[in-house]
């Protein structure tokens, strides 16, 4: 077992599905010979192959029609969206081909694609190459939306995505790439869409959170933890749509005391789905009110670093949350 | 013309009023909004605006009479058609008319008369109190009514929020508040006979202060609270939260107790084997006073106050790991020598850590004696339900006028805290004059109450 980061493990997942199964391949913009933008492919096309690695025109409609006409043919297609902010074009053919295929088809047909999409606020990313696009999808009976934030659940998660037999939406925040390495294991395994993780137990408050976010969330549990006592859970959903209601549940109902950090715009974001189901589900359990904290409702992201900074809920932000909600 | 008022629609769903007292008679100017009856409802009980200004005409409803919304109340002129005939002038100024169509119709609600203007228009155009009753605020609100998860868990246990001390936000009861109170609760119940009543534990534990962690920096020691600790900790807390403490000194001139110890202390430690100090001479003096003002020694009880018949003092014993204060019950039956004995004994058997729960319960009044550790002024807490404690300080030399000369004289302050529901200064003041004229009394040739 060696140590690697989400890029490298999300890579290396690609890698072995791709060797374990001929059907699987990749398509996208600069994923082949450059390797991708991040160099989450850079390898791929030497060991597979033009044709199982294939660079595409700017058309990130073609690219999702691609893949779902290749995959009504046999193939399990990895599709990647260069930036989340892109994947605008391919809405339709998400949304009301790809997501649709196996109901509209009485289950004749699945779409067994993976569309791959980093995604989230980097500094310097600006208009185009920050936006957190989750929301835009969670709400479409028929995929999935999984966004795993460590590396080691990535690459079980995008094993279990591959292998899906319907439309799974990839979620990559660009932050977490490179930001730590963690123990990956070398044998296949997969990490089950839809089941949570409960990366920190505490009994004070329940924090939900996932992408960068959660790197901060975690870090400051651990902070006030030592500095005022309070104890944080801490619960990664990993799978956006459908939620894991049972784990989110469980510990709302233990701490009684609930707060959502996302990044992305507040007003309508997976947040206020996650709150909403605490709020219904675990209110005779409920302390205090379910709190959000999220971007505020600007067009993601500023290009100027200080206001990219205030843009982004930052970790004295989190942290006054968190003490607020276990104070209250 | 006469205009006439109607019952108004006090709430939602609310149908009918009763008049319950008229604040106005017929003949009576009435101002725009100046209060015109007190109407009751089965939702609220409030004033009613008068939704014109003019004079009172007539009451068409006489008092304790119920009617239905819409129903005429009163007839009121107004000004306008005093002394003119015909039509009413235009209205001059329509703002001064606004106010009328705010006032409560169907399908809005009406005001309690104790809101501001601001409230009043938030009442108009809300619709979100939809009760009518007075509105609190969400500071009073969140003392009683609480989270779900605590209002779940109150009814569980059929316990009343409001005596569940709240940690939370503005005074909240939390979650961790109400499992609190009720895990003490539990302990207390299944705890064991020998230990003091179970109602008391728990309502001692219950009112714990409110708490909030402090910071701990790098090189402190936490300590956790021993029983005894805890136990002193909730007794304070609860006497200066709930007895209003007073507190009150005097000066005794014990020139002649000193003597009078000097006198007897020698052969009285070879005969008794114990050394006699001030505290049985204060206490005998105490327990007498006690008698005569019986009144300091009682309870406060709630809505009453039980006056005890035994005379059973306490004296406060410093030891290291935290104060107990053993009883001397019937303080009042024994002479010094009786109170030397057995103070001596209960100190000892404090000092070893082996009273027994007789030993420190029934107590109607306490002697706190920090003179022996050298205080010259403190204030103590009243060891509640009690209603008093005397301090008894350091006797010590001073220069005195007496009969405007200098003489040195041996003095002790004597002071008194006491809880000011029950009693007053002058009380008070009568039992420690007592106290302190029955020491100053004492001199070299006295008989000693059996020391000798």
């Amino acid at each position: 077992m060696a140590t690697k980061s989400l890029l490298q493990a999300i890579g290396e997942g690609l890698a072995e599905e791709m060797r374990a199964d001929d059907t699987v391949m990749v398509l996208g913009e600069d994923v082949g010979r450059a390797g991708g933008v991040f160099r989450v492919t850079q390898g791929l096309q030497d060991e597979f192959g033009g044709g199982r690695v294939m660079d595409t025109p700017l058309a990130e409609s073609l690219i999702v029609g691609a893949a779902i006409g290749l995959s009504a043919n046999g193939m399990r297609p990895v599709a990647e969206i260069q930036f989340g902010d892109f994947i605008t074009p391919a809405f339709d053919q998400i949304v009301n081909e790809a997501a649709r295929f196996y109901y509209r088809s009485n289950g004749a047909w699945n779409c067994p694609i993976t569309i791959r999409v980093p995604y989230g606020a980097v500094h310097g990313g600006g208009l185009y190459h920050s936006q957190s696009i989750e929301a835009w999808f969670c709400n479409t009976p028929g995929l999935k939306v999984v966004a795993p934030t460590y590396p080691a659940d990535a690459k079980g998660m995008l094993k279990s995505a591959i292998r899906d037999p319907n439309p799974v939406l990839f979620l990559e925040h660009k932050r977490t790439y490179r930001l730590l390495k963690e123990d990956v294991p070398d044998e296949d395994y997969e990490v089950p869409i839809g089941a949570a993780r409960v990366h920190r137990e505490g009994g004070d408050i329940t924090v939900v959170s996932y992408g960068f976010m959660l790197h901060t969330v975690l870090e400051i549990a651990g902070r006030i933890s030592k500095e005022h006592g309070v104890e944080a859970e801490v619960v990664e959903p990993r799978t956006l749509y459908p939620l894991d209601r049972e784990t989110i549940l469980g510990s709302a109902k233990k701490t009684g005391k609930f707060l959502v950090v996302v990044e992305a715009n507040l007003t309508g974001s997976v947040s206020g789905e996650i709150a909403a189901v605490v709020a219904r589900e675990a209110f005779e359990w409920l302390d205090a009110p379910v709190m959000r904290l999220g971007a505020p409702d600007v067009p993601a992201a500023p290009f100027a670093k200080p206001m990219m900074d205030s843009f982004v809920p930052d970790a004295a932000k989190i942290e006054g949350a968190m003490l607020e909600l276990a104070r209250y | 013309m006469d205009q006439p008022v109607t019952m108004p629609q006090l709430g939602e769903s609310v149908t009918e009023g009763t008049i319950a007292r008229w604040l106005k008679a017929e003949g009576d100017e009435v101002a725009l909004d100046e209060a015109l009856a007190e109407v009751d409802t089965d939702k609220v009980n409030a004033e009613l605006p008068s939704p014109v200004a003019g004079r009172i005409e007539k009451l068409l409803v006489s008092e304790g009479t119920t009617v239905g919304v819409g129903t005429e109340i009163a007839l009121v002129a107004l000004p306008s058609e005093e002394g003119h005939a015909g039509p009413a002038p235009p209205r001059e100024n329509p703002s001064a008319d606004a106010p009328t169509e705010e006032f409560p119709a169907a399908g809005t609600e009406a005001q309690p008369v104790a809101s501001g203007a601001a409230d009043r228009n938030g009442h108009a155009n809300g619709g979100t109190r939809a009760n009518g009753h007075t509105l609190e605020s969400a500071e009073r609100l969140r003392l009683t009514r609480s989270s779900p998860v605590v209002r779940r868990l109150a009814g569980e246990y059929g316990l009343d929020l409001s005596e569940v001390e709240g940690t939370g936000a503005g005074g909240r009861v939390t979650k961790k508040d109400i499992e609190g109170h009720i895990a003490r609760i539990e302990a207390a119940r299944t705890a064991t006979p020998e230990a003091p009543p179970a109602t008391e534990r728990a309502t001692a534990a219950e009112r714990e202060a409110a708490w909030e962690r402090v910071t701990v920096y790098g090189g402190d020691r936490v300590v956790g609270l021993t029983g005894i600790r805890r136990t002193i900790a909730n007794r304070m807390s609860r006497s200066k939260r709930e007895a209003p403490h007073a507190w009150t000194m005097v000066e005794a001139d014990v020139t002649g107790l000193v003597a009078l110890r000097e006198s007897l202390k020698g052969e009285f430690a070879g005969r008794e084997g114990l050394k006699l100090t001030y505290l049985p001479f204060v206490v005998g003096a105490v327990a007498e006073g006690l008698k005569e003002h019986p009144i300091l020694n009682s309870v406060w009880d709630g809505d009453r106050i039980v006056l005890r018949r035994r005379i059973n003092v306490g004296i406060a014993v410093d030891r290291e790991d935290g104060l107990v204060v053993p009883v001397l019950h019937d303080a009042d039956e024994l002479n010094t020598l009786g109170l030397a004995r057995r103070i001596d004994h209960v100190v000892r058997r404090a000092r070893e850590g082996r009273l027994s729960p007789d030993d420190v319960s029934g107590g109607t009044f306490t002697v706190n004696n920090p003179g022996a550790l050298g205080s010259v002024v403190s204030v103590p807490i009243i060891n509640y339900p009690q209603v008093a404690i005397l301090s008894v300080e350091a006797i010590i030399k001073r220069p005195v006028i007496i009969d405007d000369a200098i003489a040195i004289r041996s003095v002790m302050n004597l002071e008194v805290s006491f809880d000011h529901r029950v009693t007053d200064g002058g009380a008070v003041l009568r039992f420690l004059n007592g106290v302190k004229r029955r020491l100053e009394g004492l001199g070299p040739d006295d008989a000693g109450g059996g020391l000798r």
